[in-house]
C-alpha cells in the first residue's frame, strides 16, 4: 500500500481505450478444429500396422461382397446346374501363378495301370497329364514286389479324362456344331461295352485294368465301328479314324426311335470348354462336390461378416442400454443387474448354443436360432463396459451442472454420458466381429450347428469339410483357414489401433 | 478377506444352481425318445423310460435331480452313448486324457512365455521386442484349429514325425502317448504361449519403468538383480493369478483341439451328447454342470488369488 502513495498522479486526459477504433472480435482461427473424432481419425493413421489392416479388412468385405455378385461360376448355379458335379477336387489354377504352386499339379505315386491310363488320356486328347516323372518303373520292397511304381507330377486338370453322358439329339448336334466351329474336339469314339466300362480305358486291358501292349508297345483300341453310312455324327474324328470302310462310332444310341437318346463318351476338360465358354481353371480350386472354393468362400464370408455385424449391432443396443442403466443408477438396481449379468454370463456358451439349436431351430430356422444364441450371452461384455465408463462419468461437475438445470436423467444419460463412452463402444463393437466369426467357425467345425447346404455356407463349414482331404487335398482346407487367420489377425490389429485412437489418455504419448 | 471369499463362494453356489436348473429345465423339454425302428422293442424302451422316470412332470423330475445328483453325487446312467453305463464312471476315465494333454501344454507353455515375455521387455523397441511384438499379434488373433492343420499337415502327414491321431490306451504318462501328443501339445501352445508372452511384456514394462526400479539401480544393483528382485517381483502380481486361471481352465480343456486329434477326453464326450440323435441327459447334466462350475471356480480363484499373492490389494473392500 505504501508504494501506491509514491504513484505520480495522471490526469484522466492522458488515458486512451485500446481498440477504439473498432469492436473487438476474437480472433479467427487458422487452423482448422480437431474435434475427438477427428483427432482419433489422425491418431489412428499414424498407427501404421492399425491403417495395413484396415486396407486388409476392405478387401476382405470387398472381396466378400462382389465376389458372390459378379462370379457365378459354380456357386449360385449349384441348384440347376449338375454338370459341376463332374469337377471335384481340382486344385487352384492361375495362369501366371505356376511359380506359386498354383498350377493345378499335384505329385503322386501311380502303379503302373493308373499310369498307362494318363498315357493313354495324353494320346488320345493330346492333353497331356503327365508334367514331370521323378521316378518311373520302381518296385515297392515293402509289397509283394509285383506291381511296378511311378512318382509324377500330373495335372488334374486334364487327369479328369472321359466320362460318359447322355445327351438329348439337340445336344448332340449343338456339341457337333460347336466342335466344327472351334476344332476343339468333345466327343471321342465309344468303346466297345463288352471289353470295358471305365469310359478312360479305351485299349485293351486285363481284368485288373492292366493295359495288353502289342509288340511294339502301343495301345491297342477297342473302339467301336458303325457302318458308313451312319450320319449321326458328322463333325470331327480323331487322327486313328481314317478307314472309310468302317469308321469308328461316337455314340451309343438308347432309347425308343421317335426319342432317341446318345451315350457319349466325352472329355471332361473339353466338354467344360463347351459348357462355360472357357477353359476350367479355379482359382481357389474346387471342393469335393464340385463347387469352386473361390466364390464358396467369398459366400461363406459374407455371411459370416453378415451375421458377425447383426450380432454386433443388436449386442451394441441392449448392451449400451442396459449398462447404462445399471451405471447410471447404481446401488441396488446395480448389484440386482450385475447378479442377472453373471448369470447368463456363467452359463457355457456351448451349452446355449445347444439349446438354442435343439429348440428354436426347427422352429426359426438354424441362422436365426445362432443370432439369439450369440445375442444371449453377447450383450454382457458390452454392458459391462458401458457401466464402467458410466462410473467414470456419472460424478463429474458438468453432470452435475446439467442435473441442476432440470435435465431430465434419460438426457443425462444419452446425451452426457453416453457419447463420452463411444470410443469404447465402438472398439468393443469393432472386436466382436472377430470373436463371432471365430466362435461361429468353432461351433460349425465341432458340428454342434449346421450350416451347410447348397445355397448357404460359412468360413467354418468349409473348414469342417475340408479337414477330411486334409492329407490327399490340403488346398480345400487351406484357403478358409488362411481368410479366417488374415481376418482374425487384421481384425484384432485393427480393433486395438482403433482402441488406442479414441484412448484420449495415450494422446501426444506416441 | 474370509468374509469376501464365503461372500464369494456363496454367490457362486447361487449362481451355479440357478443355471443347472435352466440348463435342467431346457434340455428336459426337448424330444428325446427314440424314433421307432425295426428290431426296436418299443414296450422295452417306454418300460426303462417309465422305470427311470422320465414321464413324470418336469418338476418332479427336478426334485429327484437335486436329491440325487447334487446331494447325492449319482448322476445316473447313460441311454445312447455308452448304453446302461454310470455316467460319472465314464467321466473319470475320460478326464485324464484331457488333464495330461493341458498338462503338458502347461509345463512348456507358461515358461516360454514368461521368457519370451521377459527377454521382449528388456529389449523394448529393439528389433527384438518387434519381432516377438508381431508373433504374438499373429498368434494370439489366429485360431487354434488353423494352428492343428498347420501342423497336422506339415509335422504329421509331410515330415511324418508324429502320429495324426493320440494312441489309444489309457497310459496316459507313457513316452509313445507323449510323442503321440506332441502336435495337440504344439497347437494348444501356440495361444497360450503369445497371450502369456504378450501379458508379462505389458506388465514388466510398465514395472521396468518405474521410479523404485531407478532407486535400485542407483543403490548399486546389477541389472539383473534388479530385474529379478524388484521388477519381476512385482510384475508377477496380476502375472500369477492369469496362469493360476489357465490351470483351472486346463481341467475343460479345448474342445474343438480334442476333437481334431482324437483325444479320447471330455470335449469330444460333450459335443456327442447333444449332438446324438437321442440326447444324452444325463452326460449333459454332468457335463455343464462341469464346465459351468470350471467357469465360476477360475474366476474365484484368479480373484481371490490377488488378495494372497499381495496384501496390498484388498479384495471386495470399499476403497
Amino acid at each position: 500500500m505504501s508504494e501506491m502513495k509514491n504513484l505520480p498522479k495522471i490526469p484522466a486526459s492522458e488515458f486512451a481505450f485500446v481498440g477504439d477504433e473498432g469492436r473487438l472480435h476474437d480472433k479467427k482461427l487458422e487452423t482448422k478444429p480437431v474435434g475427438y473424432f477427428k483427432d482419433a481419425m489422425l491418431r489412428f493413421s499414424k498407427n501404421k500396422s492399425s491403417v495395413v489392416a484396415a486396407y486388409i479388412i476392405l478387401i476382405l468385405v470387398l472381396y466378400a461382397i462382389f465376389v458372390p455378385i459378379f462370379c457365378e461360376t459354380s456357386y449360385s448355379r449349384s441348384l440347376t446346374d449338375t454338370t459341376y458335379l463332374m469337377y471335384t477336387k481340382l486344385p487352384p489354377k492361375v495362369e501366371g501363378l505356376g511359380w506359386l504352386g498354383m498350377d493345378g499339379t499335384s505329385n503322386v505315386t501311380l502303379n503302373v495301370s493308373d499310369y498307362n491310363t494318363l498315357r493313354a488320356i495324353a494320346q488320345e486328347t493330346g492333353l497331356n497329364p503327365v508334367v514331370e516323372i521323378y521316378r518311373e518303373n520302381y518296385t515297392d520292397p515293402t509289397s509283394s514286389g509285383k506291381t511296378t511304381y511311378y512318382d509324377v507330377k500330373v495335372d488334374n486338370y486334364y487327369r479328369m479324362g472321359m466320362t460318359y453322358m447322355t445327351l438329348t439329339p439337340a445336344e448332340f448336334e449343338a456339341i457337333q456344331a460347336w466342335q466344327d466351329e472351334t476344332g476343339i474336339q468333345v466327343i471321342y469314339p465309344a468303346i466297345t461295352d463288352s471289353k470295358q466300362t471305365d469310359a478312360n480305358i479305351w485299349y485293351e486291358a486285363n481284368r485288373k485294368g492292366v493295359a495288353t501292349l502289342d509288340s511294339e508297345g502301343n495301345f491297342q483300341p477297342i473302339y467301336r465301328t458303325t457302318t458308313p453310312t451312319d450320319t449321326t455324327y458328322h463333325s470331327l474324328r480323331i487322327a486313328a479314324d481314317n478307314d472309310p470302310e468302317n469308321p469308328l462310332s461316337y455314340a451309343r444310341v438308347t432309347g425308343t426311335s421317335a426319342a432317341p437318346s446318345y451315350v457319349v463318351r466325352v472329355c471332361k476338360y473339353n466338354y467344360f470348354q463347351y459348357h462355360y465358354g472357357f477353359e476350367p481353371s479355379f482359382v481357389f480350386g474346387t471342393n469335393d462336390k464340385g463347387q469352386d472354393i473361390f466364390t464358396r468362400l467369398a459366400a461363406g464370408a459374407r455371411f459370416s461378416f453378415l451375421l458377425a455385424i447383426s450380432i454386433s449391432f443388436i449386442n451394441l443396443f441392449i448392451g449400451a442400454i442396459y449398462g447404462a442403466i445399471e451405471g447410471y443408477y447404481g446401488g441396488a438396481v446395480d448389484l440386482v443387474m450385475e447378479r442377472i449379468a453373471d448369470i447368463v454370463y456363467g452359463i457355457p456358451f456351448m451349452v446355449v448354443t445347444t439349446l438354442f439349436q435343439l429348440h428354436l431351430a426347427n422352429k426359426v430356422g438354424v441362422v436365426p436360432a445362432l443370432l439369439f444364441a450369440f445375442v444371449t450371452t453377447g450383450w454382457i461384455g458390452m454392458a459391462a463396459r458401458v457401466r464402467m465408463q458410466f462410473y467414470r462419468f456419472k460424478g463429474q461437475e458438468y453432470i452435475l451442472a446439467a442435473r441442476t438445470l432440470g435435465a431430465s436423467d434419460w438426457r443425462l444419460m444419452f446425451k452426457h454420458i453416453f457419447p463420452n463412452s463411444l470410443g469404447t463402444i465402438i472398439t468393443g463393437s469393432v472386436l466382436v466381429i472377430p470373436g463371432v466369426i471365430f466362435s461361429e467357425s468353432s461351433l460349425t467345425y465341432l458340428g454342434i450347428i449346421n450350416l451347410e447346404s447348397s445355397t448357404m455356407t460359412s468360413v467354418g463349414s468349409m473348414l469342417a469339410n475340408g479337414k477330411n482331404y486334409l492329407s490327399t487335398d490340403p488346398y480345400i482346407i487351406f484357403f478358409p483357414a488362411l481368410f479366417i487367420a488374415l481376418l482374425e489377425v487384421s481384425f484384432n490389429l485393427f480393433g486395438n489401433g482403433l482402441r488406442d485412437a479414441f484412448n484420449p489418455s495415450l494422446r501426444g504419448v506416441e | 478377506m474370509v468374509k469376501y471369499i464365503l461372500k464369494r463362494l456363496l454367490l457362486m453356489v447361487m449362481v451355479f444352481l440357478i443355471i443347472i436348473s435352466i440348463c435342467f429345465v431346457l434340455v428336459k423339454l426337448l424330444p428325446n425318445k427314440p424314433a421307432e425302428q425295426f428290431g426296436k422293442d418299443m414296450a422295452l424302451i417306454e418300460m426303462r423310460r417309465e422305470a427311470l422316470g422320465y414321464n413324470k412332470p418336469i418338476l418332479e423330475q427336478y426334485v429327484i435331480f437335486l436329491r440325487k445328483s447334487l446331494l447325492g453325487f449319482d448322476w445316473g446312467v447313460s441311454e445312447s452313448l455308452y448304453l446302461g453305463q454310470d455316467v460319472w464312471t465314464k467321466f473319470m476315465e475320460k478326464m485324464p486324457a484331457t488333464v495330461v494333454v493341458n498338462m503338458y501344454t502347461m509345463i512348456f507353455a507358461v515358461p516360454l512365455g514368461l521368457l519370451f515375455g521377459i527377454y521382449a521387455a528388456l529389449k523394448k523397441n529393439r528389433w527384438q521386442d518387434h519381432f516377438i511384438s508381431t508373433a504374438v499379434i499373429v498368434f494370439v488373433s489366429v485360431p487354434s484349429y488353423v494352428y492343428a492343420f498347420l501342423v497336422q499337415y506339415f509335422l504329421c502327414f509331410k515330415l511324418k514325425w508324429f502320429p495324426f491321431q493320440v494312441k489309444a490306451g489309457y497310459d496316459f504318462l507313457s513316452w509313445d502317448m507323449f510323442v503321440s501328443m506332441v502336435p495337440a501339445i504344439i497347437s494348444l501352445g501356440f495361444g497360450t504361449v503369445a497371450g502369456l508372452t504378450r501379458y508379462t511384456r505389458a506388465e514388466l514394462t510398465e514395472v521396468l519403468t518405474s521410479d523404485y526400479l531407478l532407486l535400485a539401480r542407483t543403490k548399486g544393483l546389477s541389472r539383473a538383480q534388479t530385474t529379478v528382485r524388484h521388477a519381476l517381483r512385482n510384475a508377477m502380481v496380476p502375472i500369477f493369478p492369469m496362469i493360476l486361471g489357465e490351470f483351472v481352465g486346463i481341467m475343460s480343456g479345448s474342445i474343438i483341439i480334442e476333437q481334431i486329434f482324437g483325444i479320447p477326453g471330455v470335449g469330444p464326450l460333450y459335443v456327442a451328447s447333444i449332438t446324438a440323435a437321442t440326447p444324452d441327459y444325463n452326460f449333459f447334466m454332468l457335463l455343464s454342470a462341469f464346465y459351468t462350475l470350471i467357469g465360476l471356480l477360475s474366476g474365484i480363484i484368479v480373484d481371490i488369488s490377488y488378495g494372497f499373492i499381495d496384501p496390498r490389494i484388498r479384495m471386495g473392500s470399499k476403497k
